[in-house]
This record gives structure tokens, sequence and C-alpha cells, in this order.
């Protein structure tokens, strides 16, 4: 209780002690912090500075924290299917001629004449031939007692690594395989035997095999086994579109099958695992905003866009305010022909129609396909050096009324020199007008800057930027499929601006206390 | 006052020969792409001329080989006959191309601005005479959306939604493809279906510069003296603001859209380009990306001489309704 009386008598006094003139009694605020208070009374200011404050932490610190650089490709593997071999069943002749035998082209055609007339004898050029049919679709051609050749479609193929097998164990293994026998025979002294799979068999080896089917491999390299064919010729007797092959390894493959009627040809395709460029993937944990065209990061692509167009505002801002107050500064100083001089540079700066132009010089560069790097610093240049008429109008509006003041005859009268008078004097007090047409300012040139971009014509490609993120919009499909390619960009921009222009109208009624009530 | 005029008319015709020149030399340092895809084409052909002797030739017949200075006067001999020679791209006389596309990005940009004055100033007015209220901030916040809103941007986001999810516009172009088989007042109506997204989009663009005008020049108009006259009068409110405070807020926005309505000739080159419609804006885009200098360099004159017009009647008009800027 003592002490707490203690405390309220010490207050008491510490009251007393303040004299009517003191500082201390009345909260007096500076006039910038009256701007400051009067700016967070508003609420779009402030809604547009936490905007603002938003995209700078995305750009500038998103950019720094997430894994991926701007300019990274990702990939992925997608399965295509590609073909892996192409069968056909034969339905053509095929000839081989006996040891020592010719059967040209000549002599076929007249055997495939005789064989369309049933004719079973013919003559050819004074020589007698007659055919034997030996079983289904394979016949002997025989002159006198001679055989001359064999016709078959049933083919005769070499084992893996074998040599092609001779004509007579040609033409008794098919004797058998046509009539649909099986068992041994004998040829050119060797005995041999046909299997139910139409595998020819020279004591227990596999020398060579009969089928109908003639299996191609599409791919180069690839040799494709004697078992795969066996079962896939099985499997397509019995029209199936898939077939599944277990190859030596114990590995279950499964091919897709497809039968084209009027080539007659079945292509077996495999499923392949294929690398390729992650294009406009949909969002997912890994990129929160999927991938765009050339299969970048989207979210990433967005801070380092967001990163260019904010660099390139605030240098054009620059440039722009400092030559604007340069020759604002000089022109409403010194007046009179100085003035009327500058003042009609202005003039002419403010008739060129600058979008044209910037454009014409975008496709120029496009043209000479300029570094990118240096491109981007052009157009900074030429956006700055078009924009400072406004800033150098205003500037010279401002001190024209400033000059006249009491102030300025004061510094006159001190003997300040001139360049102390404009840039210590003048310039200060035109610096709330500068700051929101700055910021007014720094909104416009992002526009402009994303609008070039998205013709083509400004920032480009390694490079992002909100504009030329948008600009894959040009491609219909995008536009329609791809919502997280393009509205992202675009409500970045969107909020960016809507930022720079709230805070530059709250700025400006901040520093302009007649506009409140 | 004519002293006044003349003066002003004078200078601005010194300030357009000034732009011209600037022009000129700029279009004329640049790498004249077309001229040399052109003798390219041209000597690649069997047995032509080789690409030096084509490109020579090419720059004599368009004048390309005089000096810029000796060039720029011959132009401008030209342009006081009315002369702007034969656009390249178009394969026809310059101004036979510009008289079939001025007429669509007139009627588009009048539609637009009548569709602003309209929306914008009563939106403004009711925004300033109920300052920080809920609707104040809707306008105001609508206002910085609309001069912050990217035209590309939004012009695509138009076509997802009406064009392609609704389906009720085309996306591009200007007319449908059954137009041919249309009668008169069909095809007119089929041009209109396809304008309402680009005049929509212009609109929408444009609109927040005025209402922000409108509002500004209220309030200012409201704190003036003479309104709290006529409040101390005994005035209604309404008669306060409508009769009195509307018409002088009347003197700002007469001078500001009077020196707008030039403009309305000089089209809308971003938005006619995303719609392809094929206004001034739209055709001079594509001539100036492949380097069409005779179209190029009269639409540059063109706007230049748009933009000298509009701020002399602005300067004008302000001098005609507001007498107490009438200088000598």
């Amino acid at each position: 209780m003592a002490e707490d009386k203690n405390v309220k008598n010490q207050r008491e006094t510490e009251n007393e002690q303040l004299s009517l003139n003191d500082d201390r009694r009345v909260r007096v605020l500076s006039p910038g912090a009256l701007v400051v208070k009067r700016f967070f009374r508003n609420r779009l200011a402030v809604v547009g500075l936490v905007m603002l404050a938003s995209m700078f932490i995305f750009s500038f610190i998103g950019g720094l924290i997430m894994p991926y650089g701007q300019a990274e490709q990702f990939y992925t593997y997608t399965y295509l299917d590609k073909e892996y071999v192409g069968v056909t069943r034969n339905n053509d002749l095929r000839y081989a001629a006996a040891e020592g035998q010719e059967f040209g082209a000549l002599l076929q055609s007249q055997f495939l004449l005789a064989l369309g007339k049933g004719n079973t004898e013919y003559t050819y050029k004074d020589v007698d031939y007659h055919y034997l049919a030996e079983g289904t679709d394979f016949y002997s051609i025989w002159s006198g007692n001679e055989i001359l050749a064999i016709a078959y479609k049933d083919i005769v193929s070499a084992a893996d690594g074998m040599a092609d097998p001779p004509f007579a164990v040609k033409y008794e293994a098919l004797k058998l395989y046509s009539n649909d026998e099986t068992g041994a025979f004998t040829a050119a002294g060797a005995s041999y035997t046909l299997d139910a799979d139409g595998n020819i068999l020279q004591g227990g080896e596999e020398i060579g095999y009969i089928s109908r089917f003639v299996v191609q491999s599409k791919e180069a390299g690839v040799v494709v086994s004697r078992d795969f064919k066996e079962r896939l010729e099985e499997a397509l007797e019995d029209d199936i579109t898939e077939f599944v092959y277990t190859g030596e390894d114990g590995e279950e493959h499964t091919y897709k099958v497809s039968y084209d009627a009027s080539f007659q040809v079945w292509s077996v395709m495999q499923e392949t695992e294929t690398y390729v460029w992650d294009q406009y993937a949909q969002p997912s944990a890994a990129h929160p905003l999927g991938t765009d065209g050339n299969g970048m990061d989207m979210l990433v692509r967005l801070m380092y866009g967001g990163r260019v167009s904010l660099v390139i505002g605030f240098i054009v801002v620059v440039i722009e305010t400092v030559i604007g107050i340069i020759m604002g500064g000089i022109a409403g100083y010194f007046g009179k022909w100085v003035d009327n001089i500058i003042m009609r540079i202005v003039d002419v700066f403010y008739c060129i129609p600058s979008t044209p132009i910037i454009i014409i010089l975008g496709a120029t560069m496009d043209n000479m396909q300029m570094d990118p790097q240096l491109r981007m610093l052009y157009l900074m240049l030429l956006l700055g050096f078009l924009g400072w008429p406004g800033v150098a109008r205003m500037v010279r509006g401002q001190i024209l009324s400033l000059r006249e003041q009491e102030f300025m005859t004061a510094t006159e009268a001190c003997g300040i020199s001139v360049s102390h008078r404009i840039f210590k004097h003048l310039i200060p007090n035109v610096i709330p007008q500068l700051i929101v047409i700055c910021t007014m300012g720094l909104g416009s040139v992002i526009l402009t800057e994303a609008t070039l971009s998205f013709l083509g014509l400004g920032v480009k490609f390694p490079f992002a930027s909100w504009g030329n993120i948008i600009s894959d919009v040009n491609n219909s499909f995008v536009m329609t499929n791809y919502w997280f390619i393009w509205i992202p960009a675009g409500l970045c921009l969107l909020i960016t601006v809507l930022g720079f222009n709230f805070v530059g109208d709250g700025l400006r009624d901040a520093f302009d206390p007649k506009m409140k009530r | 006052m004519r002293n006044f005029i003349i003066k002003r008319i004078i200078m601005s015709i010194g300030i357009l020969f000034c732009v011209t020149l600037i022009i000129y030399t700029l279009i004329r340092c640049l790498p004249s792409s077309y001229v040399e895809s052109m003798a390219m084409q041209l000597s690649s052909a069997p047995g032509a001329k080789s690409y030096d002797e084509w490109l020579a030739q090419l720059n004599a017949s368009y004048g390309l080989d005089q000096p810029i200075l000796v060039g720029y006067v011959g132009w401008l001999g030209d342009f006081f006959q009315g002369k702007f020679g034969d656009s390249w791209k178009w394969t026809m006389p310059v101004m036979d191309k510009f008289r079939s596309v001025i007429g669509l990005s007139f009627v588009m940009g009048a539609i637009s601005l009548v569709l602003q004055l309209i929306i914008a100033i009563p939106l403004g007015i009711i925004a300033a005479t109920k300052q920080y209220s809920k609707a104040d901030y809707a306008i105001t916040a609508g206002a910085l959306v609309g001069i912050s809103l990217p035209t590309f941007f939004f012009a695509t986001l138009l076509k997802l939604a009406f064009a392609v999810k609704l389906g009720w516009f085309d996306t591009h172009g200007l007319v449908g493809r059954n137009y041919a088989q249309l009668d008169a007042m069909g095809q007119l109506l089929d041009k209109a279906h396809h304008l309402v997204l680009p005049i929509a989009t212009l609109t929408i663009i444009s609109i927040g510069s005025l209402m922000r005008y409108t509002r500004t020049n209220m309030l200012e108009v409201l704190n003036a003296d003479y309104i709290r006259t006529a409040r101390a009068k005994g005035l209604s409110e309404r008669k306060v603001i409508y009769h009195h405070a509307f018409r002088n807020t009347l003197i700002p926005l007469v001078t500001i859209v009077g020196g707008s309505l030039p403009g309305l000739f000089s089209g809308a080159l971003i938005t006619e380009t995303l719609f392809s419609i094929p206004g001034i804006g739209f055709t001079s885009y594509q001539s100036m990306i492949v380097g069409d200098i005779p179209f190029t360099m009269f639409y540059l004159t063109f706007i230049a001489i748009l933009i000298l017009t509009g701020n002399l009647i602005s300067d004008i008009l302000y001098a005609v309704v507001d007498p107490r800027v009438r200088l000598a």
C-alpha cells in the first residue's frame, strides 16, 4: 500500500513539473509522422502495402527458398507404345530349287500359270514339266524324273545360329508338315525328326523350323528369339489383342497385338518407358503449380518472373525520375528561354507514339536475334527514356510555384549556390508528389513490360517474366485446358500493379491534407 | 482568344515537324529487315541477280539510298501532297488500306467512349458525395482494378469465360464462318456480335481513370466556398450536388473528354491485336512487325497528329469553358 502511494505521489510530482510550453504535455507529431498516420488510416492503402509486401517476398525470397532453378527442366517417364515386331502370314508361294538346278522367275511364272489352269503337265520351250501336289500349299516340280524345285507357303527357316537346311531336308520335312504329319524322315543319308511344333531335329538338336508366319523385328538390334516367335504364332491363331510372354529371365512382358486386315499384318506393340520433358504437368506436391511447355516448374518461373518484372519496373522508374528531376528542375528554376526549350522538348516527347515505337524496336531486336540479357537492358533504357517527360512536367510545375515563396528568397539572400538551391531546397519540397508519381509509374511500367513480353517483344525466353509466361495462351489448347499456366501469372501481375496503385493513391491522400474533410 | 488559338496551332505544327523528323530518323536507322528479306527472296530465284544488286535496286526504288535529311525532306514533300506511298505488306496504297480499316476502329472507340461516360461519371459522383463510405471504397477500388488490369490478361479471361466455356462469342475475328451467306442486316449483327468482347475489354480497361478523375474533381468542387454558400442558402442536397456542383465538375470533364476525341481514330492496338479485329491498330501492328516502312511512317505520323490535336482541343476547350485561364 505504502509503495503504491509512493508511486502515485511520484507521478503527481512529475505532472506538476511539466510546464505549459513543454513538448511532452501534448503529443506532437512531426509532419512525416502525420503522413504515416494518415496513410495507415486509409484501408485501401494498407491493403495495397500488404499486397506489395507479399509479392516482394514471393519474388525475391521465394526464389531463394525453392530448390529449383529458373530454367531447370524436369523430365518424366511416360509409357509409349512402340512397335516391337511385325508379323505377316505368308500367302505367296515361295520356291526353292534343288541342288544343281535352276528355277528362275520365268519358270516360276510358267508353273503358276499351269497351277492356275489346273494343268499338272505343261510345256515351256520344248521341255516338259509336271508338278505334284504333295500336301496343302506344297508342290514339287519335276522335269521327267528329275526334281527341279519345290513351291511352298510354309516357310522353312534355320534355327538360331544354324546354317540353312539343305534342299533335301526341306523337301522331306515339308512333305510331312503340309500333310499334318510328324515323325522321323531321312534325307541325304541323315535321319531327322519333325515334331508337332514344326521343329526339325537332327539327333535331338534343332536345326530349323517350319512356320506360315514371318516375324520381323521392328527395332534395330533386337533379335526375336525362337521361343517368342513360337508362342506368338500360337497366340495369333486364336485372335488375341494381348499377348503375355515370359522371357528367359522369368519376367513377364505384355504386348498389345493389333491386326491390320487390309495388309494382313499383325503389329505387336511393346510399352516402353520413354524419358521426356514433363510438359504441362498438373499441379502436384513436387510442382504446386504444375510445369510449363518446357517442363519447367511454374511456381519457380513465377517467382523469377516477378523478380524480373519488379527489377525492370524499378530501374525504369529510376531512369525516368533522374532525367525528369534534372530537366524539370532546370526548367522550373531558370524559367524564360531555358524553360521554353525544355518544355518544347517535353512536348515533342509527349507526342512520340511510344507503344508503336517500342513494338517496332522489339521486332527489330527479334530480327537481329539479340542476346536476351542485352535486350532486357535496352528495353529498360528505352522505357526510361520515353517516360521522363511526365516527371519533368510535374517537377517544373511544382518548382515554378515554390520558387516564388519566401524561403527561396532567403536562400538567395544567403548566397547559396544555384545547384544547391535547386537540389537541396527545391527538390526536397517536390519529393512527396514525386513519390506518388513514381509509385503509380511503377505499376504502369510493369504493365507495359508485361504487355511487350506478352507480344513476344520484351523479355525473352530463358528469362521468365509474368508477361511472357502468360503468352503461352496464344496456344488456345493451353488457354482452355491448362489454367495453372496463365491464371496465376495474371493474378500476380494484377496484385502487384494494384498494390502500387493502392499505395500511390493512399500516399497522395496522405501527403495532401487538403483532401481530407 | 483568336491569338491564343493561332499561337497554339503554330506551336503544334512546329512540334509535329520535330516528331516526324525523330520518327523518320529512327525508322531509317533500323536495319531494314523487310527490304533485306525481300532481296534475299528475289535473289534466290533461278537466274536472278545477286543479293547485293537486288538490295541496291530495292533501296533505290524505295528512296532508302539517300541521306536521312534529304529523305526526310522528300518524305515531307510527299506528306504535304497527301502521298504516303504504297504499303509493302498490304501491296496497296497506304491511304486505301487506311480508309478500309479506320471506320471499324472509330466505331469501336466511339461505342466504348459512350459506355465509359455513361458508367464512369455517375459512379464518380456517387463516390465523391459519399466519401469514405462503403460505396466510395468499392468504386475507388474498382476503378483502380480497372487501371491495373493488364489488357491481355483480362481479354484472355473474357475469352475463356464467354467464348470457350459459355460459347457465346468467337475468340477471334470480326466475322463468323457463315458471314457470306447472311443478308445485309445479318452481316451487321454478325459484326456487332463479334465486337462485344473487344468493346467490353476496352471499356473496362479504360473506365477507371475517368471514374477517378470525376471523383477527384467532384471532391474539389464540393469543398469550394460556393457549395457551402449554396448549402447555407438552404438548398436541398440534391439541388446542391446535381445543379451547382455537377456543372462545375463538367469543366475539367469536358476538356478531358474533348481532348480524347481524336484518340477515337487511333485504334486500340493491343485489344484489336488480341481479338484479331482488322482495325487500324491490328493492321499497323502487322505492318510494324514485318518492317513495312511506308505504312509505319504513316501510322506514327497519324498518331502524333491525333495526340497534338487532342492537346490542342483540350487547351482550347479549357479556355472556352473557363474564362479565367484565357491567355493572350
